[in-house]
């Protein structure tokens, strides 16, 4: 791994942490932070192994005792309360929104762009925070599914297209994921 | 990054200074420098040159973080291509923007870093960082977290991060541009004290007073080289008649 | 940056990070593999002396963390009061009290340094597959110094956009933050690995014996 490899996954997580900062919007009874959006940026510049890194660090910020999580929470008490599974989904969600995006690569556009960050960012997301809930609170499927996946869905969905919509604009200007070059070449 | 082993045991002849031979470079299909052959061996070398003209490229060349597309660069003798590591250890180098240079949240740590890769064992690390942030009037800041430094200050630190590892040559890229007038004449008064050999790229054209010598770079070719007096007066030529 | 520790003079600070973790990872096998009130109100009584007699712990730092889930602990008991039983109720919520409160005083308790210390030596047997464990500690430390850098950057983005009349709030607000400060941070870094590199960052690993006393 090139240093410049190790600067950029200490940039993402950071920047997941500072996006924790930004103030929470209410929608209904819902915050909607904007850090999930961190993890989705991660894999959409960076691509899975660096984005997976960065969010597995910033998981390593928080789980030693630092205040990054959105209103100030963290230390592992946040990976013991109901929506540790959330948290550690975060990593696998940057790897597969960065896999998607670097399978898109070439044709990188704002609907891939979504595609790629609702399935990695949402859906991974949910698929092992909703059982984690489920398990750690004692509820039925259903249950942890009305209250641990839909009131988030739109926040979520806002967040996929404004990711998309970054990602198209700096991958315009500062293409940080490499074409592969060779692999054309070879054809 | 670029080369990972060390093809042969060095041996260095500190007397040879930096020698470039028949250097060109391009980034991608762009030509960026060209035909620069070049023996530096004074002590005060001062760079000069328009914007985008090839100046950071020159000076990356000098402590290997860029490998000359053709041609070589020896440093005491040891090309840069063959010997990227033992050359960064003899040549410093302190960028622009101190706020890209400082890697760790507290002053000493910062410090502390470079030698931490030579493997320096940690009583003489923290000797060494010690005496290097009072030199520079940071001592009381050791424990500091280093966003709250000023911009003066925080490009002393990054200077002193480099000082520390004792390297024989520092190339210093733009070190004033973002100062005001008292960092500007700190980091002046700075370099005039460093016993090291200095190579300074600069558009402050004051710094160089007291050099040995001068290079005037444009569009990737040395167009003027001299004692300050007549490089800096064709320089003022040269950008006039643009 | 405000870590979340608290310094005190007290026996549970000074056992070593490593017998801590351990410990709270114990007690969440503990009180999963038996569930019974005994067990999971014992729990929140030994973590609530331990963390306030013991430790010496003001309660509100305690008690901050208990309320980042408080509301998910009432809920979740109302929940079950309906839906199940109110013993499967009080059950669910003490189990998770009892290890979110051992969860906050471990880190109430243990340095940032000393939980970068039992990383690093938790990652050692990753050397065999080429990791150098010395490198995250580099990378824990840029984390916590790129994170006040760019707040001030994105501060100052949104100061010049403001400057020049535009200040879009809410989302587009945000986008139009988020992309320039990213094209300047991602520019940043490469200056940034360069200046790593020129320090040494990309040198041959040290030998192990000198590498000890990092
Ligand atoms: N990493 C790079 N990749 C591509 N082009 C570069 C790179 N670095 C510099 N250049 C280009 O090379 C030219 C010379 O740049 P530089 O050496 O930074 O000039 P100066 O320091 O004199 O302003 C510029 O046109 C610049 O755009
Ligand atoms: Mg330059």
């Amino acid at each position: 791994m090139k240093t410049k490899d190790l600067v950029y996954i200490a940039l993402f997580a950071a920047i997941t942490a500072v996006l924790g900062l930004v103030p929470a919007i209410q929608v209904g009874p819902v915050p909607i932070t904007a850090q999930t959006l961190g993890v989705m940026l991660a894999g959409a510049i960076l691509g899975a192994r660096r984005g997976f890194l960065s969010q597995l660090l910033f998981l390593v910020l928080v789980a030693i005792g630092l205040p990054l999580l959105a209103s100030g929470h963290g230390g592992l008490a946040a990976f013991t309360g109901p929506s540790a599974g959330y948290l550690i989904s975060w990593p696998i969600a940057a790897f597969v929104v960065g896999l998607l995006t670097e399978r898109f690569w070439g044709r990188y556009n704002l609907a891939w762009g979504i595609l790629a960050n609702v399935v990695g960012g949402i859906l991974v997301i949910y698929a092992i925070g909703v059982p984690v809930l489920a398990a750690i609170a004692n509820l039925s499927p259903e249950a942890a599914i009305v209250s641990g996946a839909l009131p988030f869905l739109i926040g979520d969905g806002i967040k996929a297209v404004l990711a998309a919509a970054i990602a198209v604009q700096v991958r315009r200007s500062y293409p940080v994921i490499e074409t592969p070059q060779r692999a054309v070449a070879l054809r | 990054m670029r080369l990972r082993r060390e093809t042969a045991a060095p041996v260095a002849d500190p007397t040879r200074g930096v020698e470039l031979r028949a250097v060109g470079h391009v980034y991608g299909d762009r030509l960026v420098l060209a035909d620069i052959d070049l023996h530096l061996t004074e002590r005060r070398i001062g760079i000069v040159g328009a914007n985008g003209s090839g100046k950071s490229t020159f000076a990356r060349l000098l402590n290997g973080l860029v490998v000359p597309t053709t041609g070589s660069v020896l440093v005491d003798g040891l090309d840069t291509r063959a010997h990227v590591r033992e050359v960064r250890r003899r040549v410093g180098f302190v960028f622009q923007d101190p706020d890209a240079q400082i890697v760790y949240p507290t002053v000493a740590e910062d410090v502390a870093y470079g030698l931490e890769n030579q493997g320096v064992p940690a009583a003489e690390r923290a000797e060494r960082v010690a005496e290097v942030l009072e030199r520079y009037g940071l001592a009381g800041h050791a424990d500091h977290p280093a966003h709250l430094l000023s911009g003066g200050q925080k490009q002393l630190l990054a200077i002193a991060g480099v000082l520390v590892m004792r390297p024989a040559r520092i190339v210093f890229d733009e070190p004033t541009t973002l100062l005001d007038l008292v960092n500007t004449r700190r980091v002046a008064q700075l370099v005039e004290d460093l016993e090291q050999q200095v190579v300074v790229v600069t558009h402050d054209l004051d710094l160089l007073h007291g050099f040995d010598r001068v290079l005037v770079i444009d569009d990737g070719r040395v167009v003027t080289d001299g004692p300050p007096d007549s490089s800096v007066s064709a320089y003022r030529a040269l950008m006039v008649h643009r | 940056m405000l870590a979340l520790y608290v310094p005190r003079a007290s026996p549970v600070h000074r056992t070593p990070a490593g017998w801590k973790l351990l410990a709270l990872a114990g007690l969440s096998v503990l009180v999963f593999a038996v569930p019974t009130l005994p067990v999971s109100g014992g729990a929140v009584a030994a973590v609530l002396l331990l963390g306030l007699a013991v430790a010496q712990l003001p309660a509100g730092v305690l008690l901050r963390q208990a309320r980042a889930v408080l509301w998910w602990l009432v809920g979740l008991f109302v929940l079950h009061a309906v839906l199940t039983d109110v013993l499967t109720g009080t059950l669910t919520v003490l189990r998770l009290l009892a290890l979110v409160l051992a969860a906050a005083v471990v880190t109430a308790t243990t340095r940032v340094t000393e939980m970068v210390a039992v990383i690093e030596r938790i990652c050692r047997p990753l050397e065999w597959v080429g990791v150098r464990p010395a490198r995250i500690g580099l990378v824990i430390a840029m984390a916590l110094r790129f994170i006040p850098l760019i707040a001030e950057r994105a501060d100052r983005i949104r100061e010049a956009q403001a400057a020049r009349g535009g200040l879009p709030r809410g989302l587009r607000g945000l986008a139009t933050t988020v992309v320039p400060l990213l094209v300047q941070v991602l520019q940043m870094a490469h200056t940034t690995a360069e200046a790593l590199d020129a320090r040494g960052a990309d040198d041959e690993p040290l030998p192990r014996r000198r590498r000890r006393d990092r």
